[in-house]
C-alpha cells in the first residue's frame, strides 16, 4: 500500500554530542545558580521600623535588580497558572461551579487592582511576621491580580469549546480524567494560554513599577528590585539613575522575550487545531538549538519510566466518568435551594457594602466620587479618541505594508508591555517646567502605556484584510475617505474592537498611579477617581478605598457592558472577514 | 429483560429508543428520535442509512453511551449500556485526532487509558498501523498526513482496542472521491478476509452505493421525528461487483424509496425484508409548514433544466453520479423540485412535469412568474411571511416574527435554515426582500400587484 517517504525521526543519525549540547548545558547551570542566589535573598530578615532593606542607586546594582524583579515575575507567572487550572477547570465542570465562579472571574477583572495594594501589604505582613516574604508575597499577588483573570478565561473558555468529535474521542476510549486533562484539555488551551499569558506578563512590569515601593499608613516599604530603584531616583531626582534603569528593563524585556515567550510560542505550534500546516510558524533560535542537542533528549528518554509510572498512578486516582457529563444528575430542589442561597448572599454582600459606605463616609462623598469618575471616564474616553485618530491610519499604513509589519509589529508589542510608569518622571518634569496641568497631563500619562494596544490591533487588523478585497477597492477607484468607509474601516473594527477594550482597562488602571505624581518632594495631583484611590490608600482610609475602587469598578463594569459588549457583538456578526 | 433465542448471537440491541432535545427559549422539546429499536449481531455490517436530519449521528452516539437516550434502553452484551460504552469503537467523520500527538500516540491512546504497559502498547499499536498501510508514519504529526492517511490514523486507533462493534460516522465523506474509494474498497478488503480486528461493524452514511457496498443489513431511517423505516437486506455475494444487474436493482430500490417518504421499505422488486413494526406515525410536527426542503432557486433550475435536456426524465443514481453528487445534496432539489409540481419521483427516476419544463425552458421574467406561482401554493411558509408582510400598512416586518414562530417546532439551527430557504424563494419570486443585516423583511416596491390580486 503505501511507502514510507522519509525514515523514523530517531533514525537520522546525528554527532553524539555537539556544540548545542554544551551551549544547554551551560545556559541550564547558569539558569540554576542565578536561581539559587536570587531565591535566598528573598528571605532575609525584615523588623520594621529597623531592619528595610534599602537601595542603592549604584548602576553596579542595576543586574541584581533586575533579576529580582524578574524572579517576582515568574513566581507570579507560576501562580497564575496553577490558578488558572483549577479554576478554569473547575468552572468549566461543575454546573454550580459556574453559576459562581464565572460572574465573580468578571468582577475581579473590572476592579482596578492597585486600590488595593495597601489592603495586601498589611495583609501578607501580617502573615510572614519578621521576613521579607510578606512584603514579597505582597508585590508578587499584585503581579498576579494583573496576570491570572485574563488567562483563566481563555482556560475555561477553551474548555467550554472543545472541538466535539475529540471530546467524544476522548469520552469513547475511556480517558482518565488525568489522561484528559493532559492529552485534550491543556493542549486544546494552550495556544490561547500562552498568548494571554505573554500579554498580561507585559502588563506586569507596570505592577512592579507600582508595588515594589509603596507607602502604607505613612511607613514605606521596600523591596529590592528594578521598580523601587526608579521610586528612589525620582526621590533623590536623579536623572541618569532613571536612564539606566530605563535601558535595564528594555533589556530585561527583550532577553525574556527572546530566552523564553519566542521558544514558548514557537513550541506551541504543535498545538493549534487547524489540521493543515500553517504557511508561516513562528521559529526561535532558542528552540531549534534545544532541538538540535542531544541531552534534553536523553534526559527525556531516561525520566521516561518514571514519568509514565506517573501518569499512571495519577491516572487512577482520577477515573473516567462513568456516565456521559451530561446526564449529571442533580435535583431540582438542590437547582433551586442553591440559586436562593446566591442571590441571598449577593443581595446581603451588597447591602452590606453599601451600608458600610454610606455610614462611614456619607451619601455626598458617594456623590463625590461618581463625579470624579466621571473626570477620569472623560480622560479616558478623550485618551481612546485622540488614540484611534492618531494610531489608526499609522497601524493601517503599516498593516498594509507586509514587510514593514513584519518590524513594526514586535516594536509596538515591546512598547506595550514596556511599563509606562518608568516613563512617568521624565514627563512629570515637563509637566512642572512648563506649568501643564495634570488634569491633563494625566491623559498624557494614561495613554503611554494604553496606546500600544490600539496600535498594534489595528496593524493586525489591517494585515487580515485580503488582499483581493484590496485590489478590488483600487480597481473601482476608491480612494480617500470612501475607501476607509467602505473598506478600512469595516476591516479592521473587529481587531480595533479588541484593541479599544484592553486599552481601556489599562487605562483605567493606570489611572490610579497617573493622577498623582512626584517628583523629589513636589506632588501633583489631578481632579479624578485615580487621585482619589491614590489618597485613600496612602492614607490606608478603608471607607474611601472601598468606595473609590467600588466607584471604578462600576465605571468599568457599566462601559462594558453598555458599550464595548455591543460593539463586540458588532463585530462577531456584522464585520466579520471569514 | 426479554431472552429471544439467538440472543447471545447478538452483540448489541437498542430498545424504543427515544431523543428529545430542549427547544430555544423553552418552547418545549424536538423530537429527534422515536421509537427507535435496532439489533447489531455477531459478524453482521449494518448501515444506517437516511437523509439529512434524520438522526443517524444520534442515534449512533446513543448506542456509543456518548448521549443517553430519554427513554429507552441500549444493552451491549447483556449489559445495559450508561456512559461510554466499552464495547464499541468509533471512527469518526472529521477524523478527530489529536493534532499534538503523533500517528503513534494517536492509536496508543485507548490503550493508554486502560492503563497497558509501554512495551505491549507499542507493539499492539505498530501491528494496527502496519494494518491500515501506514508503516514508516508512526512518528509523523497528523497534520503532515494527507486526509486519507488522517483517516487510516482514525481505523487504526478503532482496531487496536479490538472492540466487538466498530461504529463510524460517514467516515469517508470528508476525503475527495478517489481517496475515499480507495479506503472504503481496502476496508472491505479487510472485512472479507476474515481478520478484520472487529466483530462487526455499524457505519453512518448517506451515500447510497456504499451501503450497498459494505453491508450485510441496510437500516433506513425517516425523518421528523428520526424513526425506522424499515430495512433492506443486502445478500450479494462478496467481493461485491457494482456492475451486477442485482446491484444496480438494489440501489435503484434504496433510492426510490429514500426520494419517495411514504413508499414502503419492503414494496420492491427485489427480495426485502420488511421490519415487524410498521413506522410510528409521527407527532404531526408542523402541520400547517411542512418542512421546506433545503434547496436554492438557482440549484433547482439548473436540475430542471439538465433534466429537460435529458429528454424530461433520468435515473437518479445515475443523475447523482454524473453531477458528482452525494445523495444528501441531491435528494433536497429533487424533493423541491416534486413539492413545487415541477417534477415527480418514481422507481428510481425523476421526471420533468410540464410545469417544470415550462420553468425550466421560459424567459428568466417568465419563469420568476411560475415560480412564483408554484411557490404560492405548495410552500407554506413563503405564503404565510408574503401574506403577513401584505397586511402590515409599510409592508415590513422583523424576521424574529418568523423565527419565532418556527422556533416552536424546530431545533434553533434549523428553523434558521429553514427560514434562509424561505427567503431565498420569496427573493427569488420577487414576493419579499430580505436585509440580512437589519433582520428586516419587506415588500419589494414595484410589485406592481401579487399575482393573487
Ligand atoms: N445537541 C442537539 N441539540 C438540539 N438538536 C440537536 C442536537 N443534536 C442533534 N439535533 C437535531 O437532531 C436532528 C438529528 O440530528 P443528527 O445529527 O443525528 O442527524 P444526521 O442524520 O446525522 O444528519 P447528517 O446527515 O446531517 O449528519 C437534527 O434535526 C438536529 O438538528
Ligand atoms: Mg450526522
Amino acid at each position: 500500500m503505501l511507502q514510507p517517504t522519509f525514515p523514523p525521526r530517531d533514525e537520522l543519525q546525528r554527532p553524539a554530542f555537539s556544540l548545542a549540547d554544551i551551549a544547554v548545558l551551560l545556559g541550564t547551570l547558569a539558569l540554576l545558580y542565578t536561581f539559587a542566589r536570587i531565591g535566598t535573598d528573598m528571605l532575609v530578615s525584615f523588623r520594621p521600623p529597623d531592619i528595610i532593606p534599602g537601595i542603592s542607586l549604584d548602576p553596579a546594582n542595576l543586574p541584581y535588580y533586575a533579576a529580582r524583579s524578574t524572579l517576582r515575575m515568574f513566581v507570579a507567572l507560576l501562580w497564575s497558572l496553577t490558578f488558572t487550572l483549577t479554576y478554569g477547570y473547575l468552572a468549566a465542570h461543575s454546573r454550580h461551579a459556574e453559576v459562581i465562579l464565572v460572574p465573580l472571574l468578571d468582577i475581579l477583572q473590572s476592579i482596578p487592582v492597585l486600590g488595593f495594594l495597601s489592603v495586601t501589604v498589611n495583609g501578607f505582613i501580617a502573615l510572614f511576621p519578621g521576613s521579607l516574604l510578606g512584603l514579597e508575597f505582597a508585590c508578587i499577588f499584585a503581579i498576579f491580580t494583573g496576570q491570572a483573570w485574563n488567562m483563566t478565561f481563555s482556560f475555561y473558555h477553551s474548555l467550554k469549546t472543545l472541538p466535539r468529535e475529540l471530546d467524544e474521542a476522548a469520552t469513547l476510549y475511556r480517558l482518565p480524567l488525568w489522561q484528559r486533562f493532559t492529552r485534550l484539555e491543556v493542549p486544546t488551551a494552550m495556544v490561547g494560554l500562552i498568548w494571554n499569558a505573554m500579554m498580561s506578563f507585559g502588563g506586569g512590569w507596570f505592577f512592579i513599577a507600582a508595588s515594589e515601593s509603596i507607602s502604607v499608613l505613612n511607613q514605606h516599604y521596600t523591596l529590592p528590585g528594578l521598580g523601587s530603584y526608579v521610586a528612589a531616583a525620582i526621590a533623590a531626582r536623579d536623572l541618569r539613575a532613571l536612564g539606566l534603569a530605563l535601558l535595564t528593563i528594555g533589556a530585561v524585556i527583550v532577553l525574556i522575550d527572546q530566552l523564553f515567550w519566542k521558544p514558548l510560542v514557537a513550541w506551541a505550534d504543535k498545538f493549534k487545531i487547524e489540521q493543515s500546516s500553517a504557511s508561516e510558524a513562528p521559529e526561535s533560535w532558542l528552540l531549534n538549538m534545544f532541538r538540535a542537542a542531544q541531552l534534553p533528549q536523553l534526559i527525556g528518554e531516561f525520566l521516561a519510566p518514571a514519568g509514565e509510572a506517573l501518569d499512571k498512578f495519577l491516572s487512577r486516582l482520577a477515573l473516567p466518568l462513568k456516565t456521559p457529563s451530561n446526564t449529571w444528575v442533580s435535583s431540582p430542589w438542590f437547582d433551586r435551594f442553591f440559586n436562593a442561597l446566591l442571590v441571598f448572599l449577593t443581595v446581603g454582600l451588597l447591602a452590606g457594602g453599601i451600608r458600610f459606605v454610606v455610614n462611614e463616609v456619607g451619601v455626598g462623598e458617594v456623590a463625590y466620587a461618581a463625579l470624579l469618575g466621571l473626570a477620569t471616564f472623560g480622560r479616558v474616553a478623550l485618551l481612546l479618541g485622540l488614540g484611534t485618530l492618531f494610531w489608526t491610519p499609522i497601524g493601517v499604513a503599516i498593516g498594509f505594508n507586509p514587510r514593514l509589519a513584519r518590524l513594526a509589529q514586535p516594536i509596538a508589542q515591546f512598547l506595550a508591555s514596556f511599563p509606562a510608569n518608568f516613563l512617568f518622571p521624565f514627563a512629570t518634569i515637563f509637566f512642572v517646567r512648563t506649568g501643564i496641568s495634570l488634569d491633563w497631563g494625566s491623559i498624557l500619562l494614561m495613554s503611554l502605556g494604553a496606546q500600544w494596544y490600539i496600535l498594534f490591533n489595528t496593524i493586525a487588523g489591517a494585515m487580515s484584510v485580503p488582499t483581493d478585497l484590496r485590489e478590488m477597492a483600487a480597481n473601482l477607484g476608491l480612494r480617500g475617505w470612501r475607501l476607509w468607509r467602505d473598506l478600512i474601516i469595516p476591516g479592521i473594527f473587529p481587531a480595533w474592537v479588541t484593541g479599544g477594550i484592553t486599552a481601556s482597562g489599562g487605562a483605567w488602571n493606570a489611572s490610579i498611579v497617573s493622577e498623582m505624581v512626584t517628583w523629589g518632594n513636589l506632588t501633583l495631583t489631578a481632579n479624578g477617581l485615580g487621585a482619589y484611590v491614590a489618597l485613600a490608600t496612602a492614607h490606608a482610609d478603608w471607607p474611601r478605598i472601598a468606595l473609590g475602587v467600588g466607584m471604578m469598578s462600576l465605571y468599568v463594569v457599566g462601559a462594558n457592558r453598555l458599550f464595548w459588549r455591543r460593539l463586540y457583538t458588532l463585530a462577531e456578526t456584522k464585520y466579520r472577514l471569514t | 429483560m426479554v431472552t429471544l433465542p439467538g440472543n447471545n448471537n447478538i452483540l448489541l440491541r437498542a430498545e424504543d429508543l427515544c431523543k428529545t432535545f430542549p427547544l430555544p427559549e423553552g418552547n418545549g422539546v424536538f423530537t429527534a428520535l422515536k421509537d427507535v429499536s435496532v439489533t447489531v449481531r455477531n459478524g453482521e455490517v449494518v448501515a444506517l442509512l437516511g437523509r439529512s436530519g434524520s438522526g443517524k449521528s444520534t442515534l449512533l452516539r446513543i448506542l456509543a453511551g456518548l448521549i443517553p437516550p430519554s427513554s429507552g434502553e441500549v444493552q451491549s452484551g447483556n449489559k445495559a449500556v450508561r456512559g461510554p460504552n466499552p464495547d464499541v469503537a468509533m471512527v469518526f467523520q472529521s477524523f478527530a485526532l489529536l493534532p499534538w500527538l503523533t500517528v503513534q500516540e494517536n492509536v496508543e491512546l485507548g490503550l493508554k487509558a486502560r492503563g497497558m504497559g509501554r512495551e505491549e502498547r507499542r507493539a499492539r499499536a505498530l501491528k494496527a498501523i502496519d494494518m491500515v498501510g501506514l508503516d514508516g508514519f508512526e512518528s509523523a504529526y497528523p497534520k503532515e498526513l494527507s486526509g486519507g492517511m488522517k483517516q487510516r490514523v482514525g481505523f487504526a486507533r478503532a482496531f487496536v482496542v479490538q472492540p466487538l462493534v466498530l461504529f463510524m460516522d460517514e467516515p469517508f465523506s470528508a476525503l475527495d472521491v478517489l481517496t475515499a474509494e480507495n479506503l472504503r474498497g481496502e476496508i472491505g478488503d479487510l472485512w472479507e478476509a476474515g481478520t478484520f480486528p472487529a466483530k462487526s461493524i455499524l457505519i453512518v452514511t448517506h451515500n447510497i452505493e456504499e451501503a450497498v457496498l459494505l453491508a450485510d443489513r441496510v437500516i433506513i431511517l425517516g425523518s421528523n421525528p428520526g424513526f425506522v423505516r424499515g430495512e433492506v437486506q443486502i445478500d450479494l455475494s462478496r467481493p461485491r461487483n457494482r456492475a451486477t444487474p442485482r446491484f444496480k436493482a438494489l440501489v435503484d430500490h434504496i433510492y426510490t424509496v429514500m426520494t419517495n417518504p411514504a413508499a414502503k421499505v419492503a414494496e420492491a422488486v427485489t427480495k426485502v425484508v420488511e421490519v415487524a413494526k410498521p413506522p410510528t406515525p409521527q407527532k404531526a410536527p408542523p402541520e400547517q409548514f411542512p418542512p421546506l426542503p433545503h434547496a436554492r432557486a438557482g440549484g433547482l433550475s439548473g436540475l430542471l433544466e439538465l433534466l429537460v435536456e435529458q429528454g424530461g426524465r433520468d435515473d437518479l443514481p445515475m443523475l447523482a453520479d454524473r453531477l458528482r453528487l452525494e445523495v444528501d445534496d441531491l435528494l433536497p432539489i429533487v424533493d423541491a423540485a416534486a413539492l413545487l409540481g415541477f417534477a415527480k419521483v418514481a422507481q428510481g427516476d425523476v421526471m420533468v412535469t410540464p410545469e417544470g419544463h415550462a420553468f425550466a425552458t421560459s424567459t428568466i421574467l417568465e419563469s420568476k412568474e411560475i415560480f412564483r406561482q408554484q411557490v404560492l401554493d405548495h410552500a407554506p411558509l413563503v405564503t404565510l411571511i408574503y401574506q403577513t408582510l401584505k397586511e402590515k400598512n409599510d409592508g415590513e416586518m422583523r424576521a424574529d416574527f418568523f423565527l419565532d414562530i418556527l422556533d416552536e417546532h424546530y431545533p434553533d439551527e434549523e428553523a434558521e435554515r429553514q427560514f434562509g430557504t424561505a427567503v431565498d424563494w420569496g427573493r427569488y419570486s420577487e414576493l419579499f426582500e430580505y436585509d440580512a443585516r437589519s433582520g428586516w423583511l419587506w415588500l419589494p416596491e414595484v410589485a406592481s400587484g401579487g399575482p393573487d390580486e
